[in-house]
């Protein structure tokens, strides 16, 4: 079963069972449904571009996931997605193990099936969504305790229960169930939780019944404080487990200690095992954490903004909606590639806007998802080519129109991987 | 604009506008229907979803209410609406009122358009006299064409409509095309057909999209009786009869027309099957009923694009069959089957 590691190249696609074996160590199970390669390191940030092999194909990273909640990206087709070089997108657990349900899923041939996406597909575990969307959900060592929204029943999803969701789902990645609190909180509760999601993590793994199909990530927790959250990598990192997410942000914290605990993270996760930094999609977000050694990324902020027709561009957004767009006959943006770039005005988007045909929606939605791809493919290709750094440059200026005017937390992880913005 | 007859029988008409679009180059046959949008673009679709639709018609509705108001952009755009609404390749035709909302009277707005061929439009109400006058008097001037207003809704009964239609048309040159404008129906498009329409709106399939429904009736007539008889034998044909019947029978729950299913039903939940057996859209080749029930029930916008998709579909397909049956000499038998499919 495993090559000789002497066999492995970065230039040759390495067989994912070799990569895997190698990176487990001698005398490990069957191989992994992932696999990882490093293809360019940026030699001075810790950015990288990689290749994830994954069951429903080769993802390149740095990659951007979008979020399509219910089993749909919104009005864009999975043709239309496919056809926009989405490699991987999302789908929530905890809104489909609602409706239509794992049983219905299931039988209709996972959610790739359901919903007719050959493409990869991560879902996470359903806890987030409980924890921030019901009024009453009740945490205890079993799981996460609440009430349907729909019909009432109390329901509880444990580790045990999040995971025979997503082996019903059958997503190429899937999240451990954690238990999350907010980036904000202080005090036991923070350590509680990260304690309680090593614990959980370990059920989880025992839980999926379908490893070399499913790839399932630990999530790092452990909040704002680096004791606690080095201890949780400590520990998870000891878990065989084919990838990593750093949880517990993108909350209501500060973009000072954000960034340092995204940097603190990185630095203690190994570096054949792809890092997975969860609710990031704000495009200067994503290029410093890029640079602090991410390489997967969500975020509903792209396709949700679009619905109230914010169109993304280099320097910020349009409010396409507002009167300034009524007579301006450029496209979103002039150097996108994107079907709605190539055929329409903002003026004509400005105009269906105030309409109540929801192809206005489905024009932006299209936009945003291709400027966030087009993004990360640009950051990728600059890593490759060795020029990270003056891509970070580049687009930092073009963002903030002057160097000066960058967001000082930027400025700060920029320098700290060795980037200084001036 | 030149209109060529094929076949002129029994009231209707089959035939070809010719030298249509700037380059005088384009055609659009008739009987047929033109493409609905509102505010330039099909409901829910962008470019590339309505690219996989078959058969999209060459001449696209758009309606004066829903770009009036962007009058003065359109002016200073100057490149004509086509290319703004990013339909450049098509040809407009442009109504006063939206089928789907039509105004009511007396709040008309006067707004000026550039150029182009005039449709006379005809009124009258449901007096025969009128209707005569209104047909006449439009006849005598230099329109392009002929729009048959005021026969939608509950103006009047039926038979007066087909009675007043008939009249109408037999009043109006033949080497003019005639539209009707708020009727969709199958059965009625039918029925002003015989009554010498050549050109229908295609807001019926919006309609039944927004209410969650996809369109299932039958067009596929057997224009060969030994099919038939090996369907009344048990035998499953290829086409979508038998399979319409079923449903159209087993529903509990009556549907807003009889030519549709209502997707939010409970029963479509775990139906993998496509939404109609044999139907060749991006929908019916990629998505099960159960999708689609799921997107309904979740409120999700793809529900939208996917039934519209379908039925127009759907819709433009039938309006191929009707020229069909009419080259055939076959268009008893489709009405026949359209009316069995009536409720």
């Amino acid at each position: 079963m495993a090559a000789p590691r002497e066999s492995q190249s970065t230039r040759s696609p390495e067989p994912m069972a070799a990569v895997a074996a190698s990176a487990a160590g001698p005398g490990t199970r069957a191989p992994a449904a992932l696999a990882l390669r490093v293809v360019a390191e940026c030699g001075r940030s810790k950015a990288r571009a990689c290749e994830l092999r994954l069951p429903h194909g080769t993802v390149a990273t740095p990659v951007f996931m979008p979020v399509g909640t219910q089993g749909t990206m919104k009005g864009v087709t999975a043709a239309q997605l496919d056809s926009l070089g989405c490699r991987i997108c999302l789908g929530n657990t905890y809104h489909l193990g609602m409706r239509p349900g794992p049983e219905l899923i299931q039988k209709a041939g996972g959610l790739h099936g359901f919903m007719n996406w050959n493409q990869n597909l991560l879902t996470d575990s359903g806890g987030f969504q409980m924890v921030s969307l019901l009024a009453l959900s009740e945490v205890t060592e079993e799981g996460v305790r609440f009430r349907s929204p729909y019909d009432g029943t109390e329901i509880l999803l444990s580790p045990e229960k999040s995971v025979e969701i997503q082996n019903a789902l059958g997503s190429d990645i899937m999240m451990q169930l954690d238990d999350v609190v907010s980036s904000t909180l202080t005090g036991s509760r923070v350590e509680e939780a990260m304690h309680r999601s090593i614990r959980w993590l370990d059920r989880c793994i025992s839980a999926n019944r379908r490893p070399d199909q499913q790839n399932l990530f630990a999530i790092i927790q452990g909040g704002l404080d680096p004791v606690l959250r080095s201890k949780c990598l400590e520990e998870m990192t000891k878990r065989d487990v084919p990838g990593f997410a750093i949880g517990g942000l993108s909350g209501g914290e500060s973009k000072e200690q954000f960034w340092k605990m995204v940097t603190l993270s990185t630095d203690q996760l190994p570096r054949e095992k792809p890092r997975y930094l969860m609710g990031v999609g704000y495009a200067t977000d994503l290029v410093v954490c890029v640079a602090l050694g991410c390489d997967m990324f969500d975020c509903v902020f792209p396709t949700r903004t679009a619905r109230f027709g914010s169109a993304l561009v280099p320097t910020g957004n349009l409010q396409l909606k507002k009167k300034q767009f009524a007579k301006d006959f450029q496209p979103i943006d002039e150097a996108c590639t994107c079907p709605t770039c190539q055929r329409h005005t903002r003026a004509f988007l400005h105009a269906l806007l105030h309409s109540n045909n929801t192809a206005a929606l489905h024009h932006v939605t299209t936009h945003n998802i291709a400027y966030q791809l087009r993004l990360m493919d640009a950051i990728r290709t600059s890593i490759m080519e060795h020029r990270f750094p003056d891509f970070v440059r580049d687009f930092m200026k073009t963002m903030y129109g002057d160097l000066g005017r960058c967001p000082s937390w930027a400025v700060e992880a920029l320098e700290s991987v060795g980037i200084p913005l001036n | 604009m030149k209109l060529s007859l094929s076949k002129v029988a029994q009231g209707y008409r089959l035939g070809t506008l010719n030298n249509l679009g700037r380059k005088g180059d384009r055609t659009m046959e008739f009987p047929g229907c033109l493409l609905y949008t509102r505010t330039g673009s099909a409901p829910h679709l962008t470019h590339d979803t309505l690219q996989v639709i078959s058969r999209v018609p060459v001449m696209t509705q758009l309606t004066l209410s829903s770009l009036a108001e962007h009058y003065e952009v359109l002016e200073e755009y100057k490149e004509g609406i086509g290319k703004f609404i990013g339909m450049p390749e098509s040809m407009f035709y442009c109504s006063l009122h939206d089928p789907v909302n039509p105004c009511p009277a007396g709040y008309v707005t006067n707004k000026v358009l550039r150029s182009c061929v005039m449709i006379g439009v005809i009124e009258g109400g449901d007096i025969l006299e009128e209707r005569l006058r209104s047909a006449r008097e439009t006849a005598k001037r230099p329109v392009g064409g002929f729009l048959l207003d005021g026969f939608h809704g509950d103006a009047m009964t039926k038979e007066t409509r087909l009675q007043l239609i008939s009249a109408v048309t037999a009043e109006l040159p033949e080497d003019k095309p005639r539209l009707i404008c708020g009727i969709g129906q199958p059965d009625e498009v039918l029925e002003c057909i015989e009554a010498g329409v050549d050109l229908f709106e295609s807001f019926f399939p919006y309609q039944v999209t927004e209410r969650g429904c996809a369109l299932s009736f039958s067009f596929d007539y057997q224009p060969n009786p030994e099919d038939t008889l090996l369907q009344q034998n048990g035998e499953k044909e290829e086409g979508e009869i038998g399979d319409c019947i079923d449903k159209v029978t087993t529903t509990k729950r009556v549907p807003e027309t009889s030519f549709e299913i209502n997707l939010k039903e409970k029963k479509y939940r775990d139906d993998f099957g496509p939404v109609v057996e044999g139907c060749s859209c991006y929908c019916c080749k990629n998505h099960s009923r159960a999708y689609v029930h799921h997107l309904l029930v979740t409120n999700e916008l793809l529900a939208g694009v996917l039934l519209m998709i379908h039925n127009f579909q759907h819709y433009f397909g039938f309006f191929c069959a009707i020229r069909e049956a009419l080259r055939k000499d076959r268009l008893g038998q489709l009405k026949e089957l359209i009316c069995r499919q009536a409720s």
